[in-house]
C-alpha cells in the first residue's frame, strides 16, 4: 500500500488557513511515522502505547485550545478538529486518549476549576506528565447520567465519595479523575487523585473494540476529597454535559478520520487487486460502493468544517454537535464495514486497517451519547418535546 | 552564529508525475508540495547549531510566493525567519543561476554557515550546494553524516564510495546534509503558533540567465511484466538460461 492519500473531493483544503493545514500535516506525519508502525501490535495485545505520551505532549495535542498561560497552544477549534481527524485516522483509541485528556479533563478544569486547580493541573496535563480520566458513566447509568448512584457527602472541610464508574478511558493510568457525584444540592465534580485511600481503577479487559486504549472501572469506597479539589464552578448535570459537547465535537471530526483511512485503503486495494482478470475497481459494484462512500465522507467533511467555524465564532449549539457526532460516526461505521467487505478475506487481517477501524467504531457510535440518544436530542431540538422516557 | 538553511519546495513523494503536452516540464496541476527530504535535515542541523552555539537561523528559498507554507513549517521547527527569493520562472532556472541568486542573498545576510540538503528530491542534481560554496568562495563539505561545529571551524564526516572521510574546515562553509546526520523534529502545535509571529520576507530573486535549459522531459519506460520461469529446483536451469540468453547479465 502507498502512503495515505486523503480524499478531498470538494477541494476543502482551500477553506483551511495555512496554520490549520500545518497543524493537520504535522499530526498526520507524526501518526504515519511514529504511531502506525506499532498500532496493530498494540491492538492485538490490548495495550495503549503509553510510551508515546511524552511525544504527544511535545506535539501539543493535549488541550490545544487551552490558553498558552496554562500550557496549551491557544489554537482554534477547527485546528482541534483536524487534530482529532488525524489521530483517529491512526486509531480511535489514540483519538480517545487525547479527547479524554483535553475535552473531558482539561476542559472542565479550565471552565469550572479554581485558579489553583488550573495552575496545578493544566500545564502538567498539556505536557503529558499527568494523565486524566472522566468518571460519569456508571454500570447502570449510561444514557441517563442523571440517575447516577455515586454520592458525595459533606464531612467538615472534606467530601466522602462512594460509588462505581464504568467504561472510563485512561482510568488505570490516570493521576487525576474528574468524578461526578450526587450531593444534597445536585451533581458536583471532584478531582480525585491517584493513590487516594479507597480509590482504585482496575482495567476492563476482554474488549473487541478500542483494544489499543485503556478502559477502566473506577471504584470509590469512602474516598475523602478536600473541598479544594471540588470544581467550584460545576453546578448540576449541565457541567458534565458541557464537557461531552466538547468531546463530541472532536469525535465528529475523528470519525471522519477513521472513514478517510478506510476509504483510502479500500480504494488503493481495489485498484491493485485483480479479480476475473481486471482490477476490482473496474467493476460496477465496487464503483458504486466507492461513489457512495466518497459522497458520505465529503458531506461529513463539509459538515464538520461548518461546525468548527460555528464553534470558533462561539455560535455552535449542543444540538448541532449532536447531529454530526451522530451522522459522522454512523457514516464512518458504514464506510468501515463496506471497506472491510471490499478487502475480502484481507479485510479481517490486522495487516490492513479497515477491520481495526470497524471494530473501534462500534465503541465510538456507543460512547459520548449513543446514536439513538443523539437521534432523540435532534428530535427534541426540532419538536421541543423530549422523548427520552 | 548567523546560520542559513536553504530549502526547496518539491512535489510530495507520492505524486504521480505527468508530463505536460509540450513535453518540456512536469504537469503541476493538482500537485501538493513539501520541503525536500534532505532540506529538512539541513533545517534540523541549522536549528541544532543555533541551540548549541547561539545565533539565528534564516530559512532561504527561491520559488513562488506560495512556498510560505514550507517556510512556516521550518519556522515552526525552530528557525527564526524566512526569505523567499521570488521568481515566477524559478522552476526553469538551472543550478548555476539558482546558486548565484542564493549566494547573493547569503552574502547580503552575512551568513557564516549554510546548510542545504545533499540534493533536492525532485531533480536530484546535487549541484546547488557546492555551486553556492563556489560563488561564495567558502569551504564546502557534501553528504555530511556527522558534524561538530565550533565558532570558527568544524569537523565533518562524509560518506563517499571509498568509505567515510573526515574533514576539518574553517568557517564560513557550506554543508550539504545526508540522511544519517540527524532525525528532523516534528513541528509541535506551540511551534506552529509561534511561527505565525516570525517574519517571512519576499524579495525578487537576483536575475541571472540560465545556461542550461530543459528541452525535453520523459517518464521512465514502464517496467516489463515479470515472468515465472518455473518452480522449485527445476526452475534453476530455466532461470540460468534466461539470465544468460535473454537478460544477458551472466
Amino acid at each position: 500500500m502507498d502512503a495515505f492519500r486523503q480524499l478531498d473531493y470538494m477541494n476543502l483544503d482551500d477553506e483551511f488557513s495555512e496554520e490549520e493545514l500545518m497543524v493537520r500535516d504535522a499530526i498526520r506525519t507524526w501518526v504515519g511515522e511514529r504511531f502506525m508502525p506499532t498500532v496493530a501490535e498494540h491492538f492485538e495485545a490490548g495495550t495503549f502505547p503509553t510510551e508515546m505520551t511524552g511525544e504527544l505532549g511535545e506535539l501539543g495535542v493535549f488541550g490545544p485550545t487551552v490558553p498558552e498561560e496554562y500550557g496549551g497552544a491557544g489554537m482554534n477549534s477547527v485546528s482541534y478538529g483536524l487534530i482529532c481527524q488525524e489521530l483517529e485516522r491512526g486509531d480511535s483509541g489514540l483519538r480517545s486518549f487525547v479527547s479524554v485528556q483535553g475535552s473531558l479533563v482539561m476542559y472542565p478544569i479550565l471552565a469550572y476549576g479554581s485558579e489553583a486547580q488550573k495552575r496545578e493541573w493544566l500545564p502538567q496535563m498539556a505536557s503529558g506528565q499527568a494523565i486524566g480520566c472522566f468518571g460519569l458513566t456508571e454500570p447502570d447509568f449510561g444514557s441517563n447520567p442523571g440517575g447516577m448512584l455515586t454520592t458525595a457527602k459533606r464531612d467538615g472541610d472534606d467530601w466522602i465519595l462512594n460509588g462505581r464508574k464504568m467504561w472510563i478511558t485512561n482510568g488505570t493510568v490516570s493521576q487525576v479523575a474528574v468524578v461526578w457525584a450526587r450531593t444534597e444540592d445536585g451533581v458536583r465534580g471532584f478531582l480525585v487523585r491517584e493513590g487516594t485511600k479507597g480509590y482504585s481503577a482496575p482495567e476492563q479487559k476482554h474488549k473487541f473494540s478500542l483494544r489499543a486504549s485503556i478502559t477502566s472501572e473506577l471504584v470509590l469506597e469512602d474516598v475523602r476529597v478536600p473541598e479544594s479539589d471540588r470544581l467550584p464552578g460545576a453546578i448540576g448535570l449541565k457541567a458534565p454535559l458541557s464537557c461531552l459537547t466538547q468531546a463530541r465535537y472532536g469525535i465528529a471530526w475523528g470519525a471522519t478520520g477513521a472513514a478517510l483511512a478506510c476509504f483510502d485503503e479500500a480504494l488503493q486495494y481495489a485498484g491493485e487487486r485483480v479479480v476475473f482478470d481486471k482490477p476490482l475497481a473496474g467493476f460496477q459494484l465496487a464503483q458504486k460502493k466507492l461513489a457512495d462512500m466518497a459522497t458520505d465522507i465529503t458531506l461529513a467533511q463539509l459538515a464538520q468544517l461548518r461546525l468548527g467555524r460555528l464553534k470558533d465564532a462561539g455560535k455552535v449549539t449542543p444540538a448541532q454537535v449532536s447531529m454530526f457526532k451522530r451522522n459522522n460516526v454512523h457514516k464512518a461505521l458504514e464506510v468501515s464495514r463496506i471497506c472491510r467487505d471490499m478487502l475480502g478475506a484481507n479485510g479481517i487481517s490486522l495487516e490492513y486497517n479497515v477491520g481495526r477501524h470497524m471494530c473501534n467504531l462500534e465503541s465510538v457510535i456507543t460512547y459520548e451519547g449513543t446514536h439513538d440518544i443523539h437521534t432523540l436530542a435532534i428530535g427534541h431540538e426540532l419538536t421541543g418535546i423530549p422523548a427520552y422516557r | 552564529m548567523n546560520i542559513v538553511a536553504c530549502i526547496k519546495r518539491v512535489p510530495m513523494t507520492e505524486t504521480q508525475a505527468k508530463v505536460t503536452a509540450d513535453g518540456q516540464s512536469l504537469d503541476t496541476s493538482g500537485v501538493e508540495y513539501m520541503t525536500s527530504f534532505y532540506d529538512e535535515i539541513a533545517v534540523e542541523e541549522a536549528v541544532k547549531t543555533k541551540e548549541k552555539l547561539g545565533g539565528e537561523v534564516t530559512v532561504l528559498t527561491i520559488g513562488p510566493s506560495d512556498a510560505t507554507k514550507q517556510i512556516r513549517e521550518c519556522l515552526a521547527k525552530g528557525s527564526d525567519k524566512g526569505i523567499i527569493l521570488t521568481d515566477d520562472a524559478w522552476a526553469l532556472r538551472d543550478c548555476r543561476s539558482t546558486a548565484k541568486a542564493l549566494a547573493a542573498k547569503v552574502q547580503e545576510l552575512g551568513g557564516e554557515v549554510v546548510f542545504a540538503g545533499r540534493q533536492a528530491t525532485d531533480r536530484d542534481n546535487a549541484s546547488v550546494g557546492p555551486m553556492l560554496a563556489t560563488y561564495l568562495g567558502w569551504a564546502c563539505v557534501t553528504d555530511v553524516i556527522e558534524l561538530e561545529l565550533e565558532a570558527d571551524k568544524g569537523v565533518a564526516k562524509r560518506e563517499s564510495e571509498a568509505g567515510v572521510e573526515t574533514y576539518e574546515f574553517s568557517l564560513p562553509a557550506v554543508i550539504t546534509c545526508q540522511k544519517d546526520l540527524n532525525e528532523p523534529r516534528y513541528a509541535g502545535l506551540k511551534g506552529i503558533m509561534a511561527a505565525k509571529k516570525k517574519p517571512v520576507e519576499e524579495v525578487p530573486a537576483a536575475e541571472e540567465a540560465s545556461q542550461a535549459e530543459v528541452v525535453r522531459v520523459e517518464l521512465p519506460p514502464a517496467r516489463k511484466e515479470g515472468r515465472v520461469v518455473g518452480e522449485g529446483p527445476d526452475a534453476v536451469e530455466a532461470l540460468m538460461t534466461a539470465l544468460q540468453t535473454e537478460a544477458k547479465v551472466l
